[in-house]
């Protein structure tokens, strides 16, 4: 049994080390690029997500490597992905990919509906097995700890891509670690390594929060970097979607003690009721964004998302009652690079003319407008 | 010698070219189609600027702005390089005091920008849809035959305007064409065409923003009579078409470059306009992503790379 899975972001470090971890031979698919989108492009239904297509590219580009089995991630809500595994399980069948499917979703009626999936794939002896399994667990958190520090560090970077750089050879040496200590080690040395990036230190940052749909949030192909273009533009990013709170809300149940969402107590009045994906939670990482000072927010969405139309159309109530601006962003296979970049530069312009009249005073309507003074001199009253 | 400042548009189908003058008054402004050579576009419109003004003008800044505004930096030597978006709110702010709402329609695409005391709150902008874009307004205006300059005031001659499907361009004039084979008059036609695109405006550029008065109109679309009525009757209020509504984009870059006061300018001088500028392009093989890398050659020298994923070309580059 050879088993492969769906690219997102950096998952496939953690699942390559779980899957190992249970004495399975694993295929990481190539990382995604034009080709992957591509070949998912051509095989999928016109109308159906993107990461459905870039999904099946990935299976596609898997199989040239020798994989058999899939790994594959469902779900139970009203989003789409309750049905991809078993519509690219069709799709794969039809044009003659042979393919298993072993499809992980929140269990339905008891625990035992992914542990008897667990135990299928198993080839170890328990106590091994769980050994990999915790390993995997530890990556994710390493590197949703590192992923941070490179979140604040790119603004603020004298050279561009630096960060960048001691973070990808970081994933490098996470992928081969094989122990938990390996991974401290390998953290501590990150994390030296990054304090000593020459930054500046008098910049003017703007904290910009990040929600969505996951896929689009997490992986860089489909967002077209988008973090690493709003470092550029010196924006720091925060966001509240990271693959161990995925697994940890998704798979355990949210059996760990990490820090969660909480949609149910930030989000209402704007948005009462779980509506599939990550709808609410975009909604409700928004209200704590705000609280926490961001400038403002940017929700991503693949086109025709459900739930992220929905969070997206109470988006003006929140802005309005939080005062955060927020900029709505659909992603398609069609999407040009200029038109987003255009979008994420008036985006930040406009930031930071709200950011340098916030801290002037608050015009009362008469006399000389005191807020002007902040901006752009051709704009002064003339 | 009088000291100016540049403003360079460079959009998909037109390129403008704005002098100001040390105060911000207007010089001179240059319109020109694009035609897919922006290159080429530059250096006419800079040509024109010198015919215009004579040689004895000194450049103090340049900015530039628009989907080729990357190109026209490297080319001229801009000080400031601005999206659409700020360019059009500095400018429109500058024309019309107190302006609360930027309506921009130019050939591939259009926004709105909602000011309040004079900053940006909110934008939007559309780019994937045709409909309601000065390049379907002239590929219907040359369908039927009527240069594009007179389809606006055929519009107004207009007694009752038909209902045309203004969602999407392809609906649009296949609704046109039916209405045109059941015998309505060529204005009603069109009238309603306008309607139908300021309905669409508002219904997918402007949905859920604040439209409140003084609303300025500017862009290539706002030479159209018609439209600009269909827009007073949708929102209720007069919309302002300012003097410059054409180069609007570049009069902001120009402000911008002023703003910025470079201490000296990055400008290559007028003498660009007779020098040779090539672009060309290759695929990638690096990975599978095969990007398409376009670069700037002057003569034999390489100004810039672009459109890699990595910045394996364009890092290359010592600019």
């Amino acid at each position: 049994m050879k088993v492969t899975f769906p690219h997102m972001g950096h998952l496939w470090l953690i699942l390559k080390t779980a899957l190992e971890g249970i004495g399975l031979e694993v295929v990481v698919p190539p990382p995604c690029t034009r080709r992957t989108l591509e070949l998912g492009v051509r095989h999928a239904p016109e109308s159906a997500c993107l990461p459905l297509k870039v999904n099946l590219g990935n299976f596609l580009e898997a199989k040239e490597l020798g994989a058999d089995t899939i790994v594959m991630a469902g779900g139970v809500g009203p989003c789409r992905i309750g049905y991809y595994a078993q519509v690219q399980r069709e799709i794969l069948r039809d044009i003659g990919c042979d393919y298993e499917m072993v499809v992980f979703e929140p269990p339905d009626v008891h625990f035992s509906e992914v542990w008897d999936k667990v135990k299928y794939l198993n080839r170890r002896p328990w106590q091994e097995g769980v050994r990999g399994v915790i390993l995997a667990w530890q990556k994710a958190c390493a590197i949703d700890l590192l992923e941070q520090e490179l979140q604040r560090l790119r603004p603020r970077e004298v050279k561009p891509g630096q960060a960048d750089a001691v973070f990808q050879r970081a994933l490098r040496d996470l992928d081969a670690a094989g122990s938990r200590g390996d991974i401290k080690r390998i953290v501590k040395r990150v994390k030296g390594e990054m304090a000593k990036i020459p930054r500046y230190t008098d910049r003017q940052v703007v904290r910009l929060g990040i929600v969505g749909e996951i896929y689009t949030v997490l992986e860089p192909l489909v967002n077209l970097h988008i973090e690493r273009r709003l470092g550029a533009l010196g924006v720091e990013v925060v966001r509240g979607l990271f693959i161990s709170r995925w697994i940890n809300d998704n798979l355990f149940k949210g059996l760990l003690p990490l820090p969660g969402h909480n949609p149910e107590k930030t989000a209402p009045p704007y948005l009462n009721h779980f509506v599939g994906g990550h709808g609410w939670e975009s909604v409700g990482d928004t209200v704590t964004f705000a609280r926490e000072g961001c400038d403002g927010v940017i929700q991503l969405a693949p086109l025709t998302c459900m739930p992220e139309i929905v969070a997206h159309s109470v988006m003006a109530s929140v802005q309005e009652a939080k005062g955060i601006p927020i900029m709505t962003i659909y992603l398609d296979e069609q999407t040009g690079e200029s038109g987003l970049q255009t979008r994420l530069e008036a985006f930040i312009d406009m930031l930071l003319w709200q950011k340098r009249r916030q801290a002037g005073k608050v015009y009362n309507g008469r006399g000389r407008n005191p807020c002007q003074e902040t901006m752009p001199g051709c704009l002064r009253g003339q | 010698m009088e000291a100016i400042y540049l403003g360079i548009d460079v959009g998909s189908v037109s390129t403008n070219v704005v002098a100001i003058g040390e105060s911000g008054q207007i010089l001179t402004t240059v319109y020109l189609r694009t035609r897919g050579q922006p290159v080429r576009a530059i250096q006419e419109g800079l040509e024109q600027v010198v015919n215009a003004l004579g040689e004895d003008i000194k450049v103090a800044g340049v900015g530039t702005t628009g989907s080729g505004r990357s190109l026209a930096a490297v080319m001229v030597g801009a000080d400031v390089v601005k999206n659409e978006i700020t360019a059009h709110a500095v400018a429109a702010s500058l024309a019309v005091p107190g302006v609360q709402t930027v309506i921009e329609i130019g050939g591939q695409d259009s926004k709105i920008i909602i000011l309040r005391h004079g900053i940006v709150t909110d934008f939007a902008m559309n780019t994937v849809c045709a409909a309601g874009t000065g390049s379907f307004l002239d590929q219907q205006a040359a369908r039927l035959g009527i240069p594009i300059e007179e389809f606006g005031r055929r519009a107004l001659e207009a007694k009752s305007p038909v209902r045309i499907a203004g969602r999407c361009a392809v609906f649009a004039e296949s609704d046109m064409i039916h209405k045109q084979q059941q015998g309505h008059p060529l204005e009603d036609i069109i009238a309603g065409l306008c309607e139908a695109l300021v309905r669409n405006y508002l219904n997918n550029v402007g949905k859920g923003k604040e439209i409140l008065p003084p609303v300025v109109f500017q862009g290539g679309v706002a030479a159209n009579a018609g439209m600009c009525r269909a827009f007073n009757r949708a929102l209720g209020t007069e919309v302002i078409v300012p003097e410059h509504y054409g180069v609007m984009g570049a009069y902001g870059a120009a402000l911008l470059a002023r703003e910025m006061k470079p201490g000296a300018s990055a400008f290559r001088g007028f003498e660009l306009i007779g020098r040779e500028f090539r672009t060309g392009g290759f695929e990638c093989q690096g990975c599978a992503n095969h990007c398409e890398v376009v670069e700037l050659r002057e003569g034999r020298q390489l100004l810039a790379r672009w459109g890699d994923r990595c910045g394996k070309w364009s890092n290359a580059v010592a600019v």
